[in-house]
């Protein structure tokens, strides 16, 4: 089986935040407790959507203590794939519903003297629980959050609320802007820095601080990448021997596990390297959109990550 | 089914020894008549019936005793338990899995009662019930990983993962084959497999890095390793070689099938999920060769086994020298008879030896 271990859970609550975010709380159908998780994980979310299975992660926000239940924040996106769609217009309250095990792949490095969280928009998910939990032990932490406008800053005035001292709230519209050069220069030594947002905030966070000459490993980033709708193409399968179609609104992670083929994954948004696959052969080009493989790797023309990259081109044959 | 703990010393008289059970769920680690690095890992998820593989964390006879062992090395070498500062959460995880576990697979032997932050630990077999409030180090006697680790048999590696890489920053080592926490604290997943001879060049640490970045919460996975102990001594450190390093050239034909151990590692792999630490217990089987013996399919595979290891890795293993003399006595059990596949003993279809 592929995948984190999954829970069947009932949908307990759901809370529009926003004109574009909404909150889904989870509980167990056993009622036994969720398994207790670390702050910047995520969970699966499985979607029955007419005839098609869609698998999205989402990062829990919900205290990682809170065995009770978990929740998640949705950001309608209306141009991609429909995943965010469906948990908007076709979940209700009582709903049953599979999702996986906590998976980490955004974790607090537990040996800095302070976290300075960077949000971008819906970014912020990741940092409520992992605010809760450094604050249960008194950890030093800073949160610097921009989001277009104060309608759509979901959850910026909570945070602000409860803490009014850490929290640092920019917004687009107001031409307010996190002076990142003057932020980092005053930061104590031992500080990690995480972010997480669209990817041009990503990028610029890592390039401004390695311009300052941040250790690398003192910044931490996290961007799910959705799968991208892109042309039809056509795969061949060596090892299952099948050939498969794989569809505009399809990733080819999803055309295969569609065919029955057992394939890995974790993350399904590029950044876990659990679905890396051999390239057999090939006669056209790669999209490469994986944050996984190294730049040559892309090159090679050797590697593939189903989950988020695509091919245009007459052939391709994979080792799976 | 009860355990009958037996009273027995891994040092001075070495009176330890496996009763009849515990030989019958020996971990004997050779599938095949021949042995070399691999990637030999599978999903943990309980097995047989009383066989090592059923519970999370396997308790037997040599409970109490190896305890006590322990609490001997730690009382002469504290070093042997260390923490990094950041550890201390990774130490209430691991708390937290082996009283759950246990609790749960043995209700008989050990009780845990929650009631929020208060917790309740019964420990029958060492005669121990504490409460104490859980993530509050100043209600235990010991830090979180030193406690529950002196109430669990084999060493432990706490891992923590950064940037794509494990990092030995925690442990409680007292019952190893040869490597040292003191030496290796602190140091990364390849730093500390250096000393091991061909594998790197195998490839086989980059895919098992891999691999165990990728354990999940709920996903615990195992494997076995191997090695050789003259006497059935569990402290095999770096530190204390001077003591028994000696004792392998004690070895006579008349004596080797009393004091020559088969040593084999059950090691298993957790995600931690309040700290996204690994933990990495490494349990210790000891088994005498003459009781190996008495499996007719264990004594042919063992003599095949140790004849054709290669030499860089019976060197590694700290046994080149004794080889000559191991295979002097393993022969008498091997009468070039086809074995089953499989680790194990097939007593009912194996047939008694033919010499
Ligand atoms: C994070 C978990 C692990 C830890 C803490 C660990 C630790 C160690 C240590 C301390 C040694 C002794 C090195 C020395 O001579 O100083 C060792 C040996 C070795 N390790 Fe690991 N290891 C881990 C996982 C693995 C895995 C997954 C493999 C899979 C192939 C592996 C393969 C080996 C091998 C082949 C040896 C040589 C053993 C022998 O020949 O007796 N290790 N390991
Ligand atoms: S599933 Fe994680 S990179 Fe593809």
């Amino acid at each position: 089986m592929s995948g984190a271990e999954k829970i069947r859970v009932r949908v307990s609550e759901i809370t529009l935040i926003n004109a574009l975010v909404t909150r889904f709380r989870f509980e167990r159908c056993d009622g036994a407790d969720l398994p207790t998780f670390s702050g910047g994980a995520h969970t699966v979310v499985e979607m029955q959507d007419g005839g098609v299975t869609r698998l999205n992660p989402y990062s829990l926000m919900s205290d990682p203590y809170d065995q009770r239940s978990y929740t998640i924040s949705v950001r309608r996106d209306d141009t991609g794939r429909g995943g965010s769609l469906f948990m908007h217009q076709q979940v209700k309250v009582g709903d049953e519903m599979t999702i996986s095990y906590p998976v980490n792949l955004f974790s607090l490095d537990l040996r800095a003297r302070k976290h300075l969280f960077l949000a971008g928009g819906i970014g912020i998910t990741p940092f409520m629980a992992q605010i809760q939990q450094l604050e249960r032990f008194g950890t030093q932490w800073e949160l610097h959050y921009a989001c277009r406008n104060k309608g759509l800053g979901s959850y910026a005035d909570e945070l602000t609320s409860r803490h009014p001292n850490q929290t640092h709230v920019y917004f687009d519209d107001q031409s307010q802007a996190i002076n990142l050069p003057h932020l980092l220069e005053g930061q104590p030594l031992g500080t990690h820095v995480y972010v997480c947002g669209p990817k041009g905030m990503i990028n610029w966070v890592r390039d401004t601080a390695q311009g300052l000459g941040w250790p690398q490993d003192n910044i931490h980033y996290e961007e799910f990448l959705a799968p991208q709708p892109g042309k039809p193409f056509e795969v061949k399968l060596a090892v299952s021997n099948k050939t498969i179609q794989v569809g505009e609104h399809e990733s080819l992670l999803e055309a295969m596990e569609r065919e029955g083929v057992d394939a890995p994954y974790l993350c399904r948004g590029g950044a876990c390297g659990q679905c890396e696959t051999a390239v057999i052969g090939y006669d056209g080009k790669f999209i490469h959109r994986d944050h996984w493989l190294e730049p040559q790797e892309h090159e090679s023309g050797k590697k593939i990550m189903p989950c988020v990259s695509r091919f245009e081109g007459k052939t391709l044959v994979l080792d799976r | 089914m009860t355990i009958q703990f037996n009273d027995e010393s891994f040092r001075d008289d070495y009176s330890f020894h496996n009763s009849e059970r515990a030989l019958k769920r020996f971990p004997f680690p050779f599938h095949e008549d021949s042995y070399m690095y691999s990637v030999n890992m599978e999903q943990h998820r309980g097995g047989p019936a009383d066989s090592v593989y059923e519970m999370r964390f396997d308790v037997d006879e040599h409970y109490v005793s190896e305890m006590k062992d322990r609490a001997i090395v730690l009382d002469q070498d504290p070093l042997r338990c260390q923490s990094l500062p950041h550890m201390t959460l990774a130490g209430w995880d691991l708390l937290e899995l082996i009283m759950v576990s246990k609790s749960e697979d043995y209700p008989d032997l050990f009780e845990l009662h929650r009631e929020g932050d208060q917790w309740r630990w019964i420990n029958k077999p060492l005669g121990i019930d504490d409460s104490f409030t859980f993530l509050d180090e100043t209600t235990l006697p010991y830090g979180p990983m030193e406690y529950i680790t002196r109430q669990a048999q084999g060493d432990f590696a706490v891992l923590d993962q950064r940037d794509d890489m494990l990092w030995m920053d925690a442990g409680m080592v007292t019952t190893q084959a040869d490597w040292s926490l003191d030496f290796d604290i602190g140091m990364n997943f390849f730093e500390w497999h250096a000393p091991v001879p061909k594998a790197h060049e195998m490839g086989i640490f980059v895919r098992a890095l891999k691999f165990l970045l990728n354990i999940q919460q709920g996903a615990p996975a195992r494997r076995l390793n191997w090695t050789m102990t003259v006497n059935p001594l569990l402290d095999t450190s770096p530190e204390n070689y001077h003591k028994w390093g000696i004792q392998k050239t004690t070895l006579t034909p008349e004596n080797i099938g009393r004091k020559q151990h088969l040593r084999v590692e059950l090691q298993t792999f957790f995600r931690l999920p309040r700290s996204n630490a690994l933990v990495f217990p490494i349990r210790c089987y000891l088994c005498a060769f003459e009781d190996l013996m008495t499996v007719p399919k264990w004594g042919r595979r063992l003599h095949r086994v140790i004849r054709d290891l290669p030499e860089e890795l019976a060197t590694y293993k700290g046994f080149i020298d004794n080889r000559p003399l191991m295979l002097d006595y393993l022969s008498q059990f091997d009468d070039g008879l086809p074995t089953s596949p499989g680790i194990w003993p097939d007593l009912q279809s194996e047939p008694p030896l033919q010499k």
